[in-house]
C-alpha cells in the first residue's frame, strides 16, 4: 500500500526478517526470561550504592547541613550541582518522544520508550537533593501555595525556587502520563502472552485492560500527539526556569540571559550522552541490536554533536559578552573560571564538552559502538563540571576578598551523589526486566515502512503480503445464558406466572430488567430463574404479586412494591 | 438488541484488514468494532469512525487551567498579602504579571495533559483493575480482528470475508 512506501535509500530501521510477531517475542523476551548473572552482579552493585547514600542522607537529615561541605562563602555546591545535572539528563526523554514525534522522526520509537524512563527516574534523583536541602524534609509541603499558620502567609510566586517547584513536578507528572499512556498497548501485548497466573494479573491491572479498539487507537493516537505538543514547551520551560534559579541573581558569572537557552541546549546534549551510555548497554543484554541499530547510534551522536556545539557556542559568548560589558566584576569571575584555582575544572568541562564532541564529525568514529559509548560517558562528566564550574566558581571568590574559600565535598556530598546513581540504576535495571523496553506496538506501525524484511521484498518488488490460504470457519459454541442450577418451582411460581404471564425464551427477546429501579443483577437473575424476562411481565405485578414474589424469593420483601416496579416496567414498554 | 449476530473475522496483515474493512463497507455490512495491535493509519476513515475530539477537551482543560493559576495567584500575592518584594510592590496582578507567566504556563500544561489523559482513559474504559475485552489474546500479538454484524445470508457473508483474505471465522454455532 502507498501508505508504507519510503525512499529506498533510507536505511532500514528494524534489521533482520522481521514480522509483526518476532517484534513481539523479541520485545517480551527479557520480560519473559529470567535475569542473568550479569543483570544480578549490576544490580548488586546499585543496590549497595543506594543503600550507602540513604545512609548518607539519613546522616545529613538527624545530624544537618553542617555534614556537608558547604561554608559561609560556598553555600550551595554539590548539591545543587547534582540537582540540575539530574534535571538536565532527564530532558532528553521528553525530547526524542515528544520533539522528534512532532518532526515525524520515526527512529525514535526504538529509543523513546527508554529515554522517558530514564527521564522519570533522573528527575526523581533530581527531586531529591532541593528536598534534603531544606533540611527538615517533612516540611517539604511548604513549598505548596498554602498560607502558614499563623495568618495567611503564602509562598512567593515571585521567586524562581518557586517556580522550579511547580516546573518540574508538572514535567514529572506529565512526563509519566506520556510514558504510562504509550505503555498501556505494550503491558496489554505482555499481558495476553502470559501463560502464569501471576504474570497475568500484575499486566492485566498495568495495562488499565486496554482493548485496542480502532477507536482507542484513533484516540491514542490523538492524545499522543497533544502530549508531545504540551511537552515540547514544557521540556524547554523546566531548563529555563532552572536556569533562572541562577540567572535572576545578582552574582557574576550567573545573570546572563543566555543562560535558558544554554541550559536547554547543555540538557539536551547531556540528555543524549545518558541516553547513549544507557542504550548501548541495554541493547547488548537484551538482545535488541535488530532495534537499536548503528544508525539510532549515529544519529544521537550527531544530535550530541551538534548540542555540543551549542553549548560550546554559548560559553564563548559568555565570555566575549563578559569582557563587553566593562564590568569588572563580571570580567573576573570568567578570568578567574579559566585561569583561577579551579582551573583544571574548567579546563575539563571544555574539553569533554566542547572539544569532545567534534570527534563525531567522522564517520568511522561516529558508528563505532565503543568510542560512542567512551564519549558518553565523556560528555556526562564535562555535564557535571559545567555545573560545578558555574556554581562553584562563582561564588567561592565573592566581593570580599577576606571571605574567599575554596570547596571540599565531605564523604556525605561524595556519597549522597553516588546514591542517587545507585538509585538510577536500580531503578532503571528493574524497569529493563519487567517493562517492555522498546514501543512494539509503535515499531510494528512502521515494521512495513522502515523493517529490513519489506524494505528488501519492496526493492524486489514484490508485494509486501500474501494473501494467505484459504481460511477456516469456527463455530463457536454462544455462550449460554447460565442455566440456572436450581429452577425454583412449586406452587407459588406457577400461581405468579400465570397470572403475569410466561415467557418463550426460544422465540421471545428478554428485556434488561436491571433497567427497573431497584433491580440489581443479582435480582434480575432470580427474577429470569423464576421465569420472569420481559417489562411486560412485571408491569403486570400488583400487591398479590408482589406478596408471592416476596415468598419466593425472599429477599428485600416490600422491595418492589416501594419502588413500584410495575409502574416504572409500564412506563419503559412505552419508551421502547 | 441480542438477535444480531456477529462474525469475527481474523487477518493477519493490516493491508488486507483495510481492504477487507473497505470492501464490507462498500456492501453495507455493518462493522461492530476492529481490533488491532497497533494503530493501522485510515482504519478509522475507512470505518467511518468519526474524529476524536479529545484535543478540543484538552484546549478547553488548558484554558481552565489557566484561569486556576490567575486565580490563584491574583489571590494569593495581590489581595490576601500583598507584599513589597525587591521593591516592587504588588498593587496590580498586571504590573507584577511578567514574574507570573512561568507558574500560569506550567498550570496550564499540567491541566490540559492530566485532565486529557483522564478523560482519554475513562472513554476508552481503561483504568486499574479494568478487564480486558479484546474477544482474542492474539490482537495484541500479530492479528487483526473484525466484528461483522451478519445481513442477509450468513452464507454469503462468510464467503466474503474467507474471499478478503481471512484466516478465520467464528461464528456462532447454531
Amino acid at each position: 500500500m502507498a501508505s508504507h512506501y519510503e525512499a529506498p535509500i533510507r536505511k532500514p530501521l528494524v534489521l533482520g526478517d522481521k514480522g509483526y510477531h518476532d517484534v513481539s517475542v523479541d520485545i517480551a523476551r527479557p520480560v519473559e526470561g529470567k535475569a542473568n548473572k550479569q543483570w544480578w552482579i549490576v544490580f548488586s552493585i546499585a543496590l549497595v550504592a543506594f543503600l550507602w547514600g540513604v545512609g548518607c542522607i539519613i546522616y545529613t537529615i538527624s545530624t544537618g547541613i553542617g555534614v556537608w561541605g558547604l561554608n559561609k562563602t560556598v553555600n550551595w555546591a554539590w548539591d545543587i550541582t547534582n540537582f540540575v545535572w539530574w534535571v538536565g539528563i532527564g530532558h532528553a526523554g521528553t525530547l526524542i518522544s515528544a520533539v522528534l514525534l512532532l518532526f515525524r522522526q520515526k527512529w525514535r520509537m526504538a529509543i523513546n520508550r527508554s529515554a522517558e524512563a530514564m527521564t522519570i527516574f533522573s528527575v526523581i534523583q533530581a527531586g531529591l537533593f532541593p528536598i534534603i536541602h531544606m533540611g527538615r524534609p517533612w516540611l517539604a509541603y511548604w513549598v505548596l501555595p498554602i498560607p502558614n499558620q499563623f495568618g495567611s502567609l503564602w509562598v512567593n510566586f515571585n521567586s524562581p525556587l518557586l517556580w522550579d517547584v511547580f516546573a518540574i513536578s508538572t514535567y514529572l507528572s506529565v512526563s509519566l502520563v506520556f510514558w504510562w499512556t504509550g505503555l498501556l498497548p505494550d503491558f496489554a501485548m505482555i499481558r495476553d502472552r502470559a501463560i502464569k497466573p501471576f504474570q497475568k494479573k500484575i499486566y492485566s491491572l498495568l495495562s488499565f485492560g486496554w482493548t485496542g479498539r480502532a477507536k482507542d487507537w484513533q484516540r491514542f493516537e490523538e492524545v499522543s500527539l497533544v502530549l508531545a505538543g504540551l511537552a515540547t514547551p514544557l521540556v524547554l520551560s523546566v531548563h529555563t526556569i532552572v536556569s533562572f534559579d541562577f540567572a535572576t541573581s545578582v552574582i557574576p558569572g550567573w545573570h546572563t540571559t543566555i543562560f535558558p537557552p544554554y541550559f536547554v541546549a547543555g540538557a539536551i546534549f547531556s540528555g543524549f550522552a545518558m541516553v547513549q551510555t544507557l542504550l548501548i548497554i541495554m541493547r547488548k543484554v537484551c538482545n535488541l541490536e535488530a532495534y537499536i541499530t548503528v544508525q539510532h547510534i549515529e544519529l544521537m551522536n550527531i544530535v550530541i554533536m551538534i548540542t555540543g556545539s551549542i553549548v560550546g557556542c554559548a560559553y564563548i559568548t559568555e565570555l566575549f559578552i563578559a569582557w563587553y560589558s566593562g564590568v569588572e566584576y563580571e570580567q573576573y569571575a570568567f578570568l578567574n573560571r579559566a585561569t583561577g584555582p579551579y582551573w583544571w575544572a574548567y579546563w575539563s568541562m571544555m574539553t569533554c564538552n566542547v572539544f569532545s564532541p567534534q570527534f563525531m564529525w567522522f564517520k568511522k568514529l561516529r558508528t563505532s559502538i565503543m568510542f560512542s559509548f567512551f564519549i558518553s560517558i565523556v560528555v556526562n562528566i564535562g555535564m557535571w563540571f559545567e555545573r560545578f564550574v558555574i556554581i562553584v566558581t562563582s561564588l567561592h571568590r565573592d566581593y570580599l576578598p577576606s571571605s574567599w574559600t575554596m570547596f571540599s565535598p565531605t564523604f556525605v556530598d561524595i556519597g549522597i551523589f553516588i546514591g542517587t546513581i545507585g538509585f538510577f540504576f536500580v531503578l532503571f535495571l528493574l524497569y529493563s526486566r519487567t517493562f517492555p523496553v522498546i514501543a512494539q506496538a509503535e515499531v510494528k506501525s512502521i515494521l512495513k515502512s522502515s523493517g529490513e524484511r519489506y524494505k528488501a521484498l519492496r526493492a524486489a518488488g514484490q508485494p509486501l503480503y500474501t494473501k494467505p490460504e484459504r481460511g477456516v470457519i469456527i463455530e463457536i459454541e454462544p455462550e449460554q445464558e447460565e442455566v440456572p442450577e436450581v429452577v425454583p418451582q412449586g406452587q407459588p411460581v406457577l400461581q405468579l406466572l400465570d397470572r403475569i404471564g410466561k415467557f418463550d425464551i426460544g422465540s421471545q427477546i428478554p428485556d434488561d430488567l436491571k433497567k427497573v429501579k431497584g433491580i440489581g443483577p443479582l435480582m434480575e437473575k432470580t427474577l429470569n430463574k423464576i421465569g420472569i424476562f420481559s417489562f411486560l411481565q412485571v408491569s403486570k405485578m400488583t400487591e398479590n404479586e408482589y406478596d408471592l414474589l416476596d415468598s419466593i424469593t425472599g429477599s428485600f420483601p416490600g422491595r418492589a412494591r416501594r419502588d413500584d416496579w410495575a409502574g416504572q416496567a409500564r412506563k419503559l414498554i412505552n419508551l421502547d | 438488541m441480542a438477535a444480531t449476530t456477529i462474525f469475527k473475522a481474523m487477518y493477519d496483515d493490516d493491508d488486507l484488514l483495510m481492504h477487507a474493512v473497505k470492501e464490507l463497507r462498500s456492501k453495507k455490512y455493518h462493522i461492530e468494532e476492529v481490533y488491532t495491535p497497533f494503530p493501522v493509519h485510515g482504519l478509522d476513515k475507512a470505518m467511518g469512525l468519526a474524529d476524536t475530539r479529545i484535543a478540543i477537551t484538552s484546549f478547553m482543560y488548558g484554558c481552565l487551567g489557566l484561569a486556576v493559576a490567575i486565580t490563584m495567584m491574583n489571590y494569593i500575592m495581590i489581595q490576601d498579602w500583598p507584599q513589597d518584594i525587591g521593591g516592587k510592590p504588588s498593587f496590580s496582578y498586571l504590573e507584577n504579571m511578567p514574574a507570573f507567566v512561568p507558574i500560569m504556563f506550567e498550570m496550564t500544561v499540567f491541566f490540559a495533559a492530566h485532565l486529557m489523559v483522564i478523560t482519554f482513559y475513562l472513554r476508552s474504559k481503561m483504568w486499574p483493575f479494568k478487564e480486558a475485552e479484546n474477544p482474542d489474546v492474539r490482537t495484541t500479538d500479530d492479528k487483526f480482528l473484525v466484528e461483522v454484524q451478519v445481513k442477509g445470508d450468513e452464507e454469503e457473508l462468510k464467503e466474503l470475508l474467507l474471499d478478503t483474505g481471512a484466516i478465520e471465522v467464528h461464528v456462532p454455532k447454531k
